[in-house]
């Protein structure tokens, strides 16, 4: 099967005054269509950049973008402005973690969803007014032509985050970009914006790249996890082998550390942290970039960087001990 | 005459739109002075509305039999050097001083808004060029530039509304561009931007109406700031010319006659004070009620 997205050595650099900051360094990923691709790693890891990366929505500061980023036949990175903005919303389109923030206050539901309709379909205002209102039906948001005509400080949480779904799948995107959806929600809001993408994902056979830090969205919702750690991939598998046989061991620190219900305290297997943070990208560790935190750390790890390791058609590890130890 | 406060508060809009409009509107209620100031311009607006009902004659004619006439029944505010009716030049001038208020904000809100917005946004080198323009209009008093701007472009109405308006501009591109700045970093802007929404739009139709609170209030206070720069420019005889009614000319001059009519130079001085006081007052009581951090 052809990926619909072909992310290769994707390398996002920042310039700042302090120095070059590596957010994504040599990334390789790709999205198949109809697919739900789960990018799961701690904050600052580079996963809300590399989605920020794929749009180009990285003016600000000046973001240096190198490497290719293939959507179907077309090189995103190549594209010029106006080539890129027709994609943005039409091809995909993308939603935010707050939806308190990311709809414009002084606009109405109605008018926000019709803008993205009218600026790709070349419809009447009418006809988007019309279209957003279905939209909005879709997200089963009740009274649709009602809430259309509100602004957005009259919806709840969920209302809006629903509102900003309806927003992505306006011009029916074939991919979408799902920045942590659902982690300024409530937990029962959650799980209802989680089956209602499911659900329109299977209706409009859309791909999403479900970025999250939360690993129990994940288990619901992606079929494939791909794991990043400080702007690499260290891990790539199918989502029931991840969570079954974790190779990386940060990936292994990472499901060590998500508490489970009823696991009992007094058996003595207290939840575990992973030591230590996220290095600074100013001041990336020699060799693995985990090594300073890992409990599994054999010389070769603090002297070269780990081999990238596919260990199946599926499966791929960016570990020493997978590689065998040995450069 | 009172100095127009130029500070507006860059503020904005983190709540809901109704909401907030009710409650500023209760707080711009409970503030007398902005009462009294919105009041004065009522009545200032009417009169230059109305003149024509208020004075029915030619507030222009002159009556040499009649000059410095103290005031009377039939000209209830005097008469000047020309025997013309005080009261009804006051009534007219109130039209010119207005249409040059809303003509040099018009030129200030026109020019100024669209630079401030593009100078904030694209940042870079643009904002650099802008600003530095800005920087140096901004080194000569406001005064300055607009009676330097007179000299350059010639008197009358249309070129007192321009030079004075040019002079404004610096003061709306700095306001505009310092709330684009907040503005644009709000996840909606980005989020607009993700769905492809061009720039144009996401200046004028995303971004403009977030910063609206501090542009109403600055052009409030401007109105007053402009009244009393046309006055000014008259006074100096470089304004509006005679015979046009104009408060600042009156003023100019009736001072030759200070000491045996005094009433000639006062009332136009009075009536400029009351002006520039109403937008100054209500310019106040408007970034108050606007700005959620102060509580009445």
């Amino acid at each position: 099967m052809k990926p619909i997205l072909t992310i290769s050595e994707l390398h996002t650099r920042f310039h700042t005054i302090d120095g070059v900051v590596n957010a994504v360094d040599g990334l390789d990923l790709e999205v198949f269509r109809g697919e739900t691709m789960g990018l799961v790693g701690e904050s600052g890891c580079g996963k809300s950049v590399t989605a920020l990366s794929i749009l180009q929505l990285l003016s600000c500061p000046p973001a240096e973008i190198q490497g290719c980023i293939f959507f179907e036949d077309t090189n995103l990175l190549a594209l010029d402005r106006e080539g890129i903005r027709k994609i943005r919303g039409n091809t995909i389109s993308m939603i935010f973690q707050e939806p308190m923030t990311s709809l414009n206050p002084v606009l109405t539901i109605g008018e926000q969803i019709s803008e993205a309709i009218r600026l790709h379909q070349g419809v009447t205002r009418q006809e988007a007014w019309k279209r957003a209102v279905e939209m909005l039906q879709m997200v089963q948001i009740p009274e649709p032509a009602a809430r259309a005509r509100e602004h957005p400080h009259k919806l709840s949480g969920g209302m809006r985050q629903r509102a900003m779904i309806a927003i992505a799948l306006s011009c029916n995107p074939q991919l979408i970009l799902a920045d942590e959806p659902t982690t300024a929600l409530d937990v029962t809001i959650q799980a209802q914006i989680m089956s209602l993408m499911v659900r329109l994902k299977e209706k409009l056979d859309t791909s999403i790249v479900l970025i999250t830090h939360d690993l129990g969205v994940i288990a619901e919702m992606a079929s494939r996890v791909v794991v990043m750690y400080a702007g690499r991939v260290v891990e790539e598998a199918p989502v029931r082998d991840l969570f079954k046989d974790p190779r990386h061991p940060y990936t292994q620190g990472l499901l060590g550390s998500v508490p489970v219900i009823g696991r009992k305290a007094e058996t003595g297997r207290r939840l575990q942290e992973i030591p230590g943070i996220v290095p600074s990208p100013l001041e990336m560790p020699i060799g693995c970039r985990f090594h300073p935190r890992c409990p599994k750390t054999i010389d070769v790890c603090r002297e070269k960087e780990p081999p990238m390791v596919h260990l199946d058609e599926h499966r791929r590890v960016n570990c020493w001990l997978e590689a065998g130890g040995s450069g | 005459m009172t100095k127009t406060t130029q500070t507006a508060v860059c503020q904005t809009q983190d709540r809901p739109v109704a909401g907030r409009l009710k409650q500023s509107w209760a707080k711009l209620r409970r503030n007398r002075a902005a009462l009294v100031g919105g009041i004065l311009l009522l009545i200032y607006v009417l009169t230059a509305l109305l003149a024509p009902v208020l004075f029915p004659g030619n507030p222009s004619a002159p009556n040499l039999m009649k000059s410095l006439e103290r005031p009377s029944l039939e000209h209830p505010l005097g008469t000047d050097e020309l025997g013309r009716s005080i009261l009804g030049r006051i009534i007219y001038g109130s039209r010119v001083s207005l249409l040059i208020a809303v003509g040099v904000i018009s030129v200030g809100l026109i020019i100024g808004v669209p630079l401030g917005l593009v100078s904030g946004y694209y940042g870079g080198k643009v904002d650099f060029g802008i600003q530095r323009v800005t920087d140096t209009m901004l080194a000569f008093p406001g005064f300055l530039l607009a009676l330097s701007l007179v000299a350059v472009l010639g008197v009358g109405l249309k070129n007192t509304v321009i030079s004075i308006g040019i002079s404004m501009v610096p003061t709306y591109i700095r306001l505009v561009r310092g709330c684009v700045l907040s503005v644009k970093e709000e996840v909606y802007v980005e989020a607009a931007r993700a769905v492809g929404t061009r720039d144009i739009a996401i200046l004028f139709r995303h971004i403009l109406p977030n910063v609206m609170v501090p542009i109403t209030v600055q052009t409030s206070l401007g109105m007053g700031t402009a009244i009393l720069f046309a006055a000014g420019l008259g006074f100096l005889g470089i304004g509006i010319q005679p015979p046009t009614p104009e408060w600042g000319t009156m003023l100019g001059s009736g001072r030759v006659y200070l000491f045996n009519a005094p009433h000639v130079a006062t009332i136009p001085g009075i009536a400029i004070f009351l002006a520039v006081l109403s937008f100054n007052l209500l310019g106040d009581g408007l970034r108050d009620a606007l700005d959620p951090r102060f509580k009445l």
